[in-house]
């Protein structure tokens, strides 16, 4: 939230940075001293988890590239090479993999944070779309890392994803088929392939760090959204980052590592396909080809619509409309919590997402299929309809009248607020 | 900071009226524009296929050895092409569809024009109805269908299924259950002795 500095440079060094670039300025305005609601919950903690498995992808990331070899018949080996003969190999190719996978719990869980407590609602439309721009990059980002390995579901899911484009032939006849070997540098997917998309996994991560920065910019002119969902009123309502939220996001973070580390360490296969320990073989498809489990939802919407061109918007509008949330939702009330309507929808929203996941996983078949379409209807119904309607029609709960209140009760809460009651800006929804 | 004595804002000139400087505003952005877009040119351009990849035009294969009911599977520029020799049983099958039950009702084949009907006759070798010649790329999103090998599943067609996402083939290569919308493609091929096959 934009608020005067209290940076007090205090050595010649400081105060000689400070009127050239004022990075200790910035630090200490934007991650110390920064006004933060006093009434954040653990759900807050992922924003900072998730900077750390960035910083953590990158490390691991950066050293596997010294080892692995983006050639169509040596990748496969190199990642073998990778976990038997270079030192400390199989504890950085697992982080880097896992790391992956936990990447997406915490994006996901940051993502469904927001949804819930209506962060993405005026002023943080910028932030919210920033954060659905790094969650779009990091789907590429975690589908060209998974070719690199080479295995069969690599190939295969590279086959498979890189012919979504190929549907554009129904637009204009040829356009989907050159852009598709425009893409695969061939006339099917191969070496060229695997050194093109090697070359981009390397890049997106920092692209995706910039927009990170952006995000974070976007955050700091609002200010935190908090699960009351209300806006900050009085100095009262906040508590600076450092140290209570530095401590609890810490703390959160510590827990979170722990569930890595476990992973890492004890069953680092467990997220993993074993059809990806066989070596690419482009004249045979394994008999049932599965995405890594964070693309599954997904990937059921494509196969519930039994059209291709269809099914490729189907998937990539899944992603997209959440750019549009912060329009779809009509209500003025942020927090799910104050609304008795919505609240049912939103929960429903999320047992279909996890539905989805699970009949992505399944053969695209029999009641599998029919209630992969039920649950896409509800997918895509649930921000075409139940955001725009249940906004209009419902009535929301009464919201306390300051972030303080919703923490200490309203008799507390007048008794530690400063002298002048009458200061009180007036409710936001009645 | 210094100020200009002068306005430097070319468009608070002369009000409304085209000047000089708006003409020589746009003439350089639009020939930097120009520049910019030639400049991207090979960027985007190194991506297609090079050299190597075009010249590995053909593939010859000898057909000989197939008995009929049995299919091959070769390698033609990556990808694999099903060469399968038919019983006449097949060749019924396919020759009694109709042509209102298929839901690609285009032959897909090169050695055809682009309008020809996807009839039997249209997707066998010309002159050799047993012979079929695609390629085994799943035209939904690229798998290789089963089919091939004798205890394969091959759909309730009698030809190809694919894994991936269930669309099924008949004994003529042509989509009959979705989600693929297109025939499996006949590449351009000849046949340079009874039993020798030239793709490509």
């Amino acid at each position: 939230m934009a608020h005067p500095s209290t940076y007090q440079p205090n050595s010649g060094i400081a105060r000689w940075l400070d009127s050239r670039l004022p990075i200790p300025r910035l630090m200490h305005d934007q991650f110390l001293v920064f006004p933060t609601p006093r009434n954040l919950n653990y759900w807050w903690t992922f924003g900072g988890i998730l900077t750390f498995m960035l910083v953590v992808q990158i490390a691991t990331g950066v050293v596997l590239a010294m080892h692995f070899i983006p050639a169509e018949d040596r990748a496969f080996d190199s990642v073998e090479k990778i976990m038997r003969d270079v030192n400390w190999g199989w504890l950085l190719r697992y982080s880097h993999a896992v790391g992956a996978s936990m990447f997406f719990v915490a994006a996901y869980i940051h993502t469904f944070r927001g949804l819930y407590y209506g962060s993405y609602k005026a002023p943080r439309e910028v932030l919210w779309i920033l954060g659905v721009l790094i969650l779009l990059l990091m789907i590429a980002t975690a589908f060209m890392g998974y070719s690199l390995v080479w295995g069969q579901m690599s190939f295969w899911a590279v086959t498979v994803i890189t012919n979504l484009f190929s549907s554009l032939d129904a637009v204009i006849p040829g356009l989907g088929t050159s852009l598709v070997e425009w893409i695969w540098g061939g006339f099917a997917v191969g070496g060229p392939t695997l050194n093109r998309l090697y070359a981009l996994h390397y890049l997106l991560p920092f692209i995706i760090a910039g927009v990170v920065i952006l995000h974070i910019w976007a955050l700091h002119i609002p200010g935190n959204n908090n699960p009351a969902g209300i806006e900050v009123k009085t100095v009262k309502d906040t508590v600076p980052f450092h140290p209570y939220y530095t401590i609890k996001d810490g703390f959160a973070l510590v827990v979170f590592i722990l569930v890595f580390a476990g992973l890492v360490f004890y069953s680092p296969n467990f997220l993993g396909h074993p059809d990806n320990y066989i070596p690419a073989n482009p004249l045979q498809t394994p008999p049932h080809i599965v995405p890594e489990w964070y693309f599954l939802p997904f990937y059921a919407i494509l196969r519930a619509i039994p059209d291709k061109l269809f099914g490729v918007i189907g998937l990539i509008a899944s992603i997209g409309i959440l750019f549009f949330v912060p329009w779809l939702d009509t209500s003025k009330v942020r927090s799910t919590s104050y609304r008795p309507i919505y609240k049912w929808f939103f929960w429903a929203f999320v047992v279909t997402c996890f539905a989805l996941g699970y009949l992505g996983a399944q053969p695209p078949e029999g009641w599998y299929l029919v209630f992969g379409r039920l649950f896409t209807f509800y997918y895509f119904a649930f921000f075409l309809l139940v955001m725009p309607v249940v906004g209009w029609i419902e009535r929301p709960l009464r919201l306390p009248g300051s972030i303080t209140e919703s923490v200490l009760g309203p008799q507390k809460a007048k008794a530690a607020r400063s002298p002048s009651p009458a200061q009180r800006m007036p409710e936001e929804v009645a | 900071m210094a100020t200009h004595e002068t306005p430097f804002d070319p468009a608070a000139d002369s009000g409304d009226e085209p000047t000089r400087r708006d003409v020589l505003l746009i003439a350089a952005g639009g020939f930097a524009a120009v520049g910019a877009a030639a400049a991207l040119w090979p960027l985007l351009d190194q991506m297609n296929p090079d050299a190597s990849t075009l010249s590995l035009a053909t593939t010859d294969v000898d057909i000989a050895p197939i008995e009929p009911g049995q299919a091959i599977t070769v390698m033609w520029r990556g990808k694999p092409i099903f060469i399968r020799h038919r019983t006449d049983k097949e060749i019924a099958e396919a020759k009694d569809t109709p042509l209102d039950d298929l839901i690609d009702p285009l032959a897909r084949n090169a050695n055809l024009p682009d309008s020809a009907p996807a009839s039997d006759d249209n997707r066998a070798a010309k002159d050799k109805e047993p012979w079929l010649v695609m390629i085994g790329i799943c035209t939904h999103l690229g798998c290789i269908p089963k089919g091939q090998a004798v205890g394969d599943y091959k759909g309730e067609f009698g030809g190809w299924f694919c894994p991936c996402h269930g669309s099924q083939y008949d004994t003529a290569g042509r989509v009959r259950i979705g989600p693929a919308p297109e025939n499996l493609s006949i590449p351009p091929y000849s046949f340079t002795s009874d039993t020798k096959l030239k793709i490509g």
